[in-house]
């Protein structure tokens, strides 16, 4: 046989480029901004929205004052430029963060307490750190107390002792009945305070630091304060309401939802009336409960109803094949609901129970409405009135905005992360 | 275990009371009405003793009395001599108001941006995804006093529409945008506007009437009939027809500058347009996350068989997509519409007189009638959302999936 002429190509041709018009920026930019007459008028819409912004922005934000005793200072500085006043969140910071009676001195605490409390939150929000760290979230709520309010050490640790023996108590004879336990855990803890309120009493000024009043808590850290312990406190009822609401005891079931659909049917403003000028009347002539405690009631409440409603979606989405299970295996209603029941439920509507609890410290803003001194209050009361700064609005608000934004959005942002993490625990 | 040992058994005893899960759920039942009721005693005992003390009673006279304080944005009549009873219904209404147009506006908001959000262009989709992010993480109340701030500071006042060359101009000399509010033109109803209120409604009962006929045609014998421009003409032609026939009995007031101030026509207080404006552009934002998931949530497939089938894209929009959309988008747009309802209470700190500045506000700090002006403040939010919800169950039910 001869040499084979047939004409077959024995290498591949390397590739070719693609057209310059269908690769790399120029397709993306293509596909994505000029993929259609439409899309091309959206973009230069767009485009020329931003370019405004940044126009009017820029300048405002580079000239801005930060050096300025008033705000007429800062107008000669500016010399009829566009330009910030940020001056007043310089001279006004620890207002706005503490509030305008908190003492200057003692500053350190509040913002020890906030930095303790990321600590404590760690454990609960991401599981992949060991457990023992719990044993700090367990203590924190009562150091934290301690560091706000001031006082005695011993109150706090008469508190923690008594809810330490409540569990212990609980612990011993939760072999039996949980009602029989819970009971005996209640009588131990109430007979313990009961004692340690003598105990403190003997000494007041061990480990003391100096005591602030609650009128005395303002600014941001308010809103905080407000925000955790109404969430903290409205958990725990808004799963007993939520359990209360699937019970299939009627009257207990009644009281549940008349609980529930009246809070959600009225806004939190008129919650917040009834705590201001109503709550004081139900209470026994004597007693003065104040304003801050009277708040974090009908804050709890609030957010108990709507928590319980997540949850109630949560124990609505499990099969019923849960709970038969549970049955059939002879669980008991409590230990059917801890064991089996809830875990999952919960595990469910912990996105929807993030989502209503970033909900509940923006509304935390609303205590500036019954005149108390939230970042808000603060910013509408005492400085916007005052001659120094009146008419800075931008700043002040722009600043109380981007606080909340800071610690709303990273809350949100955690909660689709945990939102992802829990979808892959299911596959 | 013979049978009158099964009988013993069976009988009551005292300790099935907590032993037995038959009778065990009437005990704590019991005893939770038996707590309540002790609680409810309790509070309901220093109440009495608090108002005793106090010198107080619990009496709804004062709607009665004349309120004597001003509104200043009203739907109705109302004079300082009016009583605390009319000022609360200015309130209930306006409340009402900016709650309507809060809604309509929400609604635009949101569904404009939630389809934006899902465009396939970067710039747009990214914007409205910081729009989005920025107004759902900031508390509504720092939006109204922000937004309140902005009308004040970048709307001209009114004494800028004077002069040779004014600073600002009407709008086709018809709708002036001031930092005092919004100036509008008034319809003036005259003789014979009834007629053609009457005609405009029937055309639009007509609108529907065709529209289930074109339906029923295309159902039974498969028919498609024409009905965009038959629609646009029955809105259209018999209430032109009318108006003009009766000698244009509907005519318009118009704002006119005045002095100092402008005249006529309808002012909406600045108070009112900034609210209206905050709430719904903050509402706006929730809603638009709702639209996007509704939107995403209808499967791929869904469209895909659609197009199979030979449907063009406004059909498999309009009754592909959009039904099973909305499925997921209605019950909580309804919360959402709930939500801005209640919002509107923050209208205090603007100044706006809706219910809570009315009868929560003044009418309360006048009277002292805390307990009682509470109670009907919380009983009018009450009826209101009790019957959305009451709505949104039937809508849930008629829509809910028919699993065969």
């Amino acid at each position: 046989m001869s040499e084979d002429n047939s004409f077959v190509r024995k290498e591949m041709i390397s590739e070719r480029i693609p057209p310059a018009a269908e690769r790399g920026l120029v397709k993306w930019v293509r596909e994505n901004l000029f993929s259609s007459a439409f899309n091309t008028i959206m973009t230069f819409i767009s485009l020329w929205v931003i370019y405004s912004i940044i126009v009017a922005v820029t300048p405002w934000f580079l000239n801005g004052v930060w050096d300025a005793k008033t705000v007429r200072e800062c107008y000669d500085l500016l010399d009829g430029k566009s330009g910030a006043c940020f001056a007043v969140l310089k001279e006004r910071f620890p207002q706005l963060i503490y509030g305008f009676k908190y003492p200057s001195s003692e500053y350190w605490r509040p913002n020890l307490a906030t930095v303790l409390l990321l600590i404590a939150l760690a454990p609960i929000l991401f599981r992949r750190l060991p457990r023992q760290l719990l044993i700090f979230s367990a203590i924190y709520p009562f150091l934290a107390f301690w560091l706000i309010w001031g006082g005695s050490i011993l109150t706090s640790v008469s508190a923690f002792l008594g809810c330490a023996l409540a569990i212990i108590c609980y612990r011993r004879f939760s072999s039996g009945s949980f009602a029989i336990a819970v009971l005996v855990g209640l009588i131990a803890a109430n007979v313990w305070w009961i004692i340690g309120g003598y105990i403190v009493d003997l000494n007041k000024s061990f480990l003391a630091l100096e005591v602030v009043p609650s009128r005395d808590m303002g600014g941001f850290m308010l809103n905080l304060l407000l925000g955790t312990i109404a969430v903290c406190l409205s958990i725990p009822l808004g799963i007993a309401l939520a359990l209360g609401r699937q019970s299939g005891m009627p009257i207990i079931k009644w009281i549940c939802v008349v609980f529930i659909e009246f809070i959600r049917g009225v806004p939190l403003i008129t919650l917040l009336f009834v705590a201001n000028v109503i709550l004081a009347f139900f209470f026994p002539p004597d007693t003065s409960l104040d304003l801050i405690l009277r708040v974090l009631i009908m804050m709890t409440f609030f957010n108990a109803a709507y928590i319980a409603e997540v949850v109630r979606g949560g124990l609505a989405a499990l099969s019923k094949g849960q709970y038969e299970a549970a049955d059939s295996i002879g669980l008991d209603y409590t230990q059917s609901m801890r064991f089996i029941i809830l875990p999952q439920a919960l595990k469910i509507s912990i996105p929807g129970i993030v989502n209503v609890s970033v909900g509940m410290l923006k509304d935390t803003t609303l205590v500036s409405i019954i005149s108390m001194f939230d970042l808000v209050g603060m910013i509408r009361g005492p400085i916007l009135s005052s001659t120094d700064w009146n008419g800075v609005y931008w700043e002040l608000f722009g600043a109380a905005a981007a606080i909340f934004f800071v610690v709303c959005f990273s809350v949100s942002k955690y909660s689709q992360w945990l939102e992802r993490q829990l979808e892959t625990d299911k596959r | 275990m013979n049978t009158s040992e099964l009988a013993r058994r069976d009988k009551f005893q005292f300790s099935m009371l907590l032993n037995d899960k038959r009778y065990r759920s009437y005990t704590f039942q019991f005893f939770a009405l038996f707590i309540l009721i002790c609680a409810m005693a309790y509070l309901g005992k220093n109440l009495l003793e608090n108002l005793a003390a106090a010198g107080l009673n619990i009496s709804y006279s004062f709607l009665g009395e004349p309120a004597g304080y001003d509104i200043n944005q009203r739907l109705i009549e109302y004079n300082s001599q009016s009583t605390h009873l009319r000022a609360s219904i200015v309130g209930v209404l306006n409340t009402l108001l900016v709650a309507f147009l809060g809604c309509i506006a929400a609604t635009f908001f949101g569904v404009t941006a939630g389809i934006l959000r899902l465009s396939n262009n970067w710039i747009v989709a990214k914007l409205m995804m910081i729009y989005v992010e920025i107004f759902r993480n900031v508390p509504v109340l720092i939006w109204i006093l922000i937004i309140h701030s902005v009308f004040l500071a970048f709307l001209p006042q009114p004494k800028a529409f004077r002069g040779e060359n004014p600073e600002a101009t009407m709008l086709w000399d018809a709708f002036a945008f001031t930092g005092r509010g919004f100036y509008i033109p008034k319809p003036l109803f005259n003789d014979g506007s009834f007629i053609v209120i009457v005609t405009f409604i029937l055309s639009i009962i007509g609108i529907f009437a065709f529209r289930y006929y074109a339906r029923q045609k295309l159902y039974s014998e498969g028919k498609l009939l024409e009905t965009r421009w038959t629609s646009v003409g029955i809105f259209f032609i018999p209430t032109l027809i009318i108006y003009f026939a009766l000698g244009s009995p509907i005519g318009l007031e118009y704002p006119e500058l005045k002095g100092f101030n402008f005249k006529g026509g309808i002012h909406a207080r600045g108070s009112l347009i900034s609210l209206w404006f905050a709430l719904s552009i903050y509402t706006g934002a929730f809603i638009a996350e709702v639209v996007r998931a509704g939107i995403q949530s209808v499967d791929k497939g869904q469209s895909e068989a659609a197009g199979a089938l030979g449907m063009r894209p406004n059909f498999i929009m309009n009754l592909v997509i959009l039904p099973q959309a909305l499925r997921v988008i209605v019950p909580p747009l309804i919360s959402f519409y709930l939500n801005i309802t209640k919002n509107s209470s923050l209208a205090l700190a603007v100044g706006y007189m809706d219910i809570t500045g009315t009868l929560g506000g003044i009418t309360l700090n006048q009277t002292g009638r805390a307990i009682e002006a509470v109670l009907l403040l919380m009983l009018f939010y009450l009826v209101i959302s009790l019957s959305i919800s009451a709505i949104m169950n039937v809508y849930n039910r008629s829509i809910m999936l028919k699993e065969r």
